[in-house]
Formats: C-alpha cells, structure tokens, sequence
C-alpha cells in the first residue's frame, strides 16, 4: 500500500470540515427540535476537548513528570478564571522549569 | 426585504478581539504541527482551509499516524458537528440580503467564537458584518500558525518540547470554566476523559487508532451527558436570557 499523500489528508479534512457548516446554512431552515440531539451537540465539544487532551497532553513534552507539572499549572489557573493566553505561557513554562530540574538531578 | 443594521467595519471591529486569541491558540498548533513533522507551509495552509482547532489537532496526528482517509473523515465530521448546529442556528438570523452565493462563502467561517459574537447581536446579521467578522479571525488563525510552525523550526529542541503543551492547556482552559458552573459539562468532560484512558492504556482497546478513539469517546460521553442533563427547551432557554 502506497502512503496516502498530504494534499488527500488535507482536502479530506478541509472538505468534510465545509460540508458540515455549509450543508445547513445552504439546505436546511430548520431548528432541531430532538432535545436529546440539542443537548448531544451542545456536549460535543466538552466530550472532544476531553478525550483528546488526557492522556494526550502527558505526553506532548519530554517526559511524562514535566507535562504533568504543566497540567497542573494549566489545571489551577484555568481553574482560577485566567485567559486561554496566560495559562498556554504559563504550562509551556512551567513544563521547560521542571525538564531542567529533571535534567539537572 | 429586512435588512441588518451592521456594517463590514462593525464586522471588524467585533472580530479583533477572535483574530488575537486565534493568533495564540494557532501559534500552539503550528508548534506542534511542526513537532509531529509537518512543515510549517503545511500546517499552515491546514489552518486557512480549516479554520478550526480541535478537528486540525486530531487531524494532524491522524496524518502523523498515517491513518486512512475515511478515518480523518469521520474524525472530521464527528468533531466539527457542533458547527452544524450553529449552522443551523446561524441561519435563522441572516437578513435579507444573504443570498445562495454570500451563505457559500459565510458558512467556511463559522466557529465557536464566531457563532457566539454573530449570535450575541441584538438586530438580525448581513453578508457585510459576518465577512468583517469572519476576515480577522481567518488572519490570526493562518498567521499564528505561520508564526508557530517557523518558531517550531528554528527554536531549540528544549523549548519546543515544553511548548508542545501549549494547545492542550488550551484545551484545559476552554473545558475547566465551563465545567465549574456546568454539571453537565463536568460530568460530560469526565467520561470522556475517563474513556480516553481507558483506550489508550488497556492493551486490547490501545489497538484502536487515536482519531476513532476520539469518535468513540465523544459519542459516548456526549450522549450521557445529554440523556443525564438534557438541555433546557428553547423557550425555556429564551426565558432565562
């Protein structure tokens, strides 16, 4: 099987991601009465967010002990109210912080 | 023919502030593009043609893993289905001039952010006020990738290792406030969370590919959580607002 080539992936991505906010801007005058199916979608991002941030954000550094550092920070300061800036800054910091100590001991 | 108060420079004004949190949430993503080995021409022409952050992570690592198409696919469909809804929604308040060719090129802008600023607006939205909206934000999202994906190029593997966790404590960021003050979005969040583990460090299930664990995990969390806190009736919710 011969690799798939990234301008597949891309259009693939780009157009599936299209379709779905065009189909029912274009189609459909609707609203979706099915409370189950309101509430599915309003979950839906919450349910994404999760799943693809644990475990995935314990191993986007270096070593498992420095991301969890910068999840904690990340966790308490979101935690806290702060903006989506200042707790990106302040878990990237936090994270380089505790892989030097790692390093250094 | 009703049409809406607002004008392309109001669009504008109200964009800036999306474009310069985009600038920021994207600089994180054209980082870790560039770390799973993409370039940073790619990535960031993955952010002007998907203008969106969730479905471009879990879209990049499914390049990264070499997963099939129909994989990115149904990745794509099941994260981006939120937008349908605002779609949806979206709809109902255009005004008159929003003929087939202007709803063609709105719908590509709509997002989390988007949605909620077009949808906050007291008076019905034209063609001209959502494409200022729309045209910050698509700046600031390709830009920070930009940004990104060359810092992610030229900066030391020590810093680009500690930053590789930018767009996720983003992610911690969005979820967290929201879960506070919502118990449907906790407990939402915690299934998911919980299930995502599960597949990742059971042997059997950790064979799954990572882009359909997120489809599994999100179907099944956000299905709880809507047949265990259903949301209010539209009345109800136009009550409370």
């Amino acid at each position: 099987m011969s690799a798939i080539p990234l301008w597949a992936y891309v259009l693939v991505m780009a157009g599936v991601t299209y379709l779905v906010r065009m189909t029912p801007m274009v189609l459909l005058r609707r609203k979706i009465r099915s409370r189950f199916l309101r509430s599915f979608l309003r979950y839906v991002p919450y349910a994404v967010l999760g799943a693809m941030t644990i475990p995935a954000i314990f191993h986007s550094t270096a070593s498992v002990a420095s991301a969890a550092v910068g999840f904690l920070v990340a966790a308490a300061l979101s935690f806290r109210g702060r903006s989506l800036i200042t707790v990106a800054v302040a878990a990237c910091a936090a994270a380089y912080l505790a892989q030097l100590i790692i390093g250094f001991i | 023919m009703q049409l809406s108060p607002y004008s392309f420079r109001d669009g504008l004004r109200d964009g800036l502030p999306i474009a310069l949190g985009y600038l920021s949430v994207s600089f994180g993503f054209g980082i870790s593009s560039v770390g799973q080995g993409l370039s940073w021409r790619s990535a960031t022409v993955i952010s002007l043609v998907n203008l969106t952050s969730a479905g471009q992570v879990a879209g990049v690592a499914i390049i990264a893993a070499m997963g099939s198409l129909g994989e990115m696919a149904l990745a794509q469909l099941v994260i981006n289905i939120r937008y349908l809804l605002m779609s949806i929604s979206l709809a109902q308040r255009l005004d008159g001039g929003f003929t087939l060719p202007h709803r063609f090129f709105v719908s590509f802008g709509i997002t989390d952010e988007i949605f909620a600023v077009a949808s906050s607006k007291p008076e019905i939205v034209g063609p001209k006020y959502m494409y200022g909206l729309i045209l910050g934000p698509v700046i600031g999202w390709t830009l920070g990738t930009l940004l990104g994906g060359v810092a992610g190029e030229i900066l030391p593997a020590a810093v680009n290792a500690a930053m590789g966790i930018a767009i996720y404590a983003m992610f911690v960021a969005i979820v967290i406030p929201q879960a506070r003050s919502d118990r449907g979005v906790l407990v939402c969040a915690a299934i998911a969370v919980a299930l995502s583990c599960l597949m990742r460090y059971v042997p059997a299930l950790s064979r799954v590919s990572g882009g359909f664990a997120v489809i599994i995990c999100a179907v099944l969390a956000a299905s709880a959580a809507a047949v265990l806190f259903p949301v209010a009736d539209e009345a109800e919710q136009e009550a409370e607002a």
